[in-house]
């Protein structure tokens, strides 16, 4: 992992909501930013229509950034090429680079990528099987052959799950209630360890209460992932992320620390959309 | 408005109501007329014997059909190995891989081989199968229920397969499965319990035709002496039975009418009962 000097270095900003044992864990991170995921001059098409303009980015290892901008700007296709979903869609069609780790994902084994590069949806979507065969299921698909039990606890403790269902493993994952079920599918998409995880929205089902413990859990799993979050809920990336990438009509507008952003935005239109005159 | 003008739409809507009312009655009616029907001609003929014994020569009273409810279930079984696999997987590939044109043209057909007239799938049986070994024979009927089933099955896995959400496959390739895989372990088995309807209620369609089976399946008095000679069924013996001048025949033709109509029934509340339990997940 090479280290770059064109990323936004954190500000020593004190954020809402986070309390202090937290907080030094954030100061005391490296100011010096490993880059995970590098996307340059990405283009991308629905049929015709170009959904993604030119789009340049990093994405820093062990940090949440925030995907920003109004509905239709482009945001979740653009979170959904980082691990090629957008392929299941017909009529596609992509340019430009995203590396991950330095290297090229489109010249990757897709099945391999997808392993690294886990992702979490819009609205909960655990398969209709018992919540330890949802979990088990990204293993089993990748022909893991060791102690399943352990895995499954393990994911479901990182998504802080496990004391809830740790006496139900075996009934239907739909009995759980529908913030259960998002972090059954957190813990689904933990279960492969993958070094990256993004997250399409993936409190708009939610109430505010669960979607607390879901940003709660993302900032506990700073430690050993790095994640991407769109979200239209701006409050919500100023609460949750490092970094903040303003998107409007396919293209990046701005990208910057989530603090600066929010205060000091540099872009008019940044600062007409997070002040509420549009969007 | 006027008084008559609201008088008369009353009027309208209280005569539209009771002819609805009085057709949706009538569609229940004729079922029952038809169970009451059956039970009345042929419910005193139903006894041990009609399921064990074999039919009687004429002039003798008594017997049974042991060997055409026998041999209508080998039919079915034919039927099965021969329609369910590849309506299974052509409703699979409508669902999960097709394009547009190859899709549409796909579609297109099978509605109309839905369409084909029983007999002359009979007639199409009898030349692949009989005409080449120049005897009927139990494969032969099970080749024209076959590709009877495969129309019905093929739209009813389509249909149920849509109806697993996309997200669901999402999910799945997200975490690295592969298309194929995907299917497999997500979006049939969520969709099995309608898929398993599907085919229990194509198997109930193609049980009680008489038509292809005439010139393929042909008939036995006997049991059969295997697949490749003709076959008894209950829907064949029906024909010969009710047409025949003995009074000891109709009841008897009555009573596997009774038999056929159950297991049709039967097999719909079952199909009903796995749909309302896979629904439950």
């Amino acid at each position: 992992m090479d280290s770059v000097s064109g990323v936004p270095q954190p500000a020593l900003s004190v954020k809402p909501f986070r309390d202090p044992v937290h907080m030094e864990k954030t100061t005391t991170q490296p100011t010096e930013q490993s880059i995970r995921l590098e996307i340059a001059d990405l283009n991308f098409f629905y049929g015709p229509k170009q959904a993604v303009f030119g789009l340049n980015l990093k994405i820093p290892t062990h940090k949440v950034t925030a995907l920003i901008g109004p509905s239709g700007c482009g945001k979740s296709t653009f979170l959904r090429t980082l691990n090629r979903m957008n392929e299941t869609i017909r009529n596609t069609r992509v340019e430009g680079k995203v590396l991950l780790d330095g290297q090229e994902i489109h010249q990757m084994d897709v099945v391999g990528l997808r392993r690294r590069v886990g992702m979490v949806f819009q609205r909960p979507n655990p398969f209709p099987k018992s919540i330890y065969e949802n979990v088990a299921y990204g293993l089993r698909v990748n022909g893991f052959k060791g102690r399943l039990d352990e895995l499954v606890e393990k994911s479901l403790r990182r998504a802080a799950l496990w004391e809830e269902v740790k006496d139900v493993l075996k009934r239907s994952a739909f009995a759980l209630s529908g913030g259960q079920q998002q972090r059954l599918c957190i813990a689904r998409a933990l279960a492969v360890d993958p070094e990256v995880l993004l997250l399409d929205e993936p409190c708009s089902a939610l109430d505010p209460v669960t979607t607390a413990k879901i940003e709660e859990l993302m900032f506990q799993l700073k430690d050993s992932c790095t994640m991407a979050i769109v979200t239209h809920n701006m409050q919500q990336a100023a609460r949750a992320s490092d970094f903040t990438a303003f998107m409007l009509d396919g293209k990046l507008i701005e990208h910057s620390v989530t603090s600066k952003l929010f205060t000091t935005p540099t872009d008019p239109r940044t600062e007409a959309y997070i002040t509420g005159r549009f969007g | 408005m006027s008084e008559p003008r609201i008088m008369w739409r009353k009027a309208v809507n209280a005569v539209m109501l009771t002819l609805t009312g009085v057709a949706a009655f009538g569609v229940v009616c004729v079922l029952f007329l038809i169970l009451g029907y059956l039970i009345f001609n042929g419910g005193h003929s139903l006894n041990l014997n009609f399921f064990t014994q074999l039919p009687k020569p004429v002039g003798e009273t008594g017997g049974g059909m042991a060997n055409a409810i026998v041999g209508s279930l080998k039919l079915l079984l034919l039927a099965a190995l021969m329609g369910l696999p590849v309506g299974l997987l052509a409703g699979i590939y409508l669902a999960e891989f097709g394009g547009k044109t190859f899709s549409f043209i796909v579609r297109y057909t099978t509605d109309l081989l839905n369409g084909v007239p029983s007999i002359v799938i009979g007639i199409f049986a009898y030349a692949l199968v009989v005409l080449p070994v120049k005897h009927f024979s139990a494969l032969a009927g099970g080749v024209a229920l076959g590709i009877m089933v495969i129309p019905i099955t093929v739209r009813s896995t389509e249909e149920f397969l849509r109806g697993v959400p996309n997200s669901m496959r999402e999910a799945a390739m997200a975490l690295g499965a592969s298309k194929w895989k995907t299917i497999v372990t997500v979006v049939l088995p969520a969709a099995s319990g309608g898929i398993l309807t599907g085919m229990l209620l194509a198997l109930a369609r193609v049980a009680g035709e008489t038509a292809p089976l005439l010139f393929t399946a042909f008939g036995n008095r006997y049991w059969g002496q295997g697949w490749g000679q003709p076959i008894a069924s209950l829907p064949v013996m029906i024909y010969t039975y009710a047409i025949s001048p003995y009074d000891d025949w109709h009841r008897q033709a009555w009573a596997a009418g009774l038999v056929l109509l159950m297991l049709v029934l039967l097999s719909n509340l079952g199909a009903r009962f796995i749909l309302a339990r896979s629904k439950a997940v």
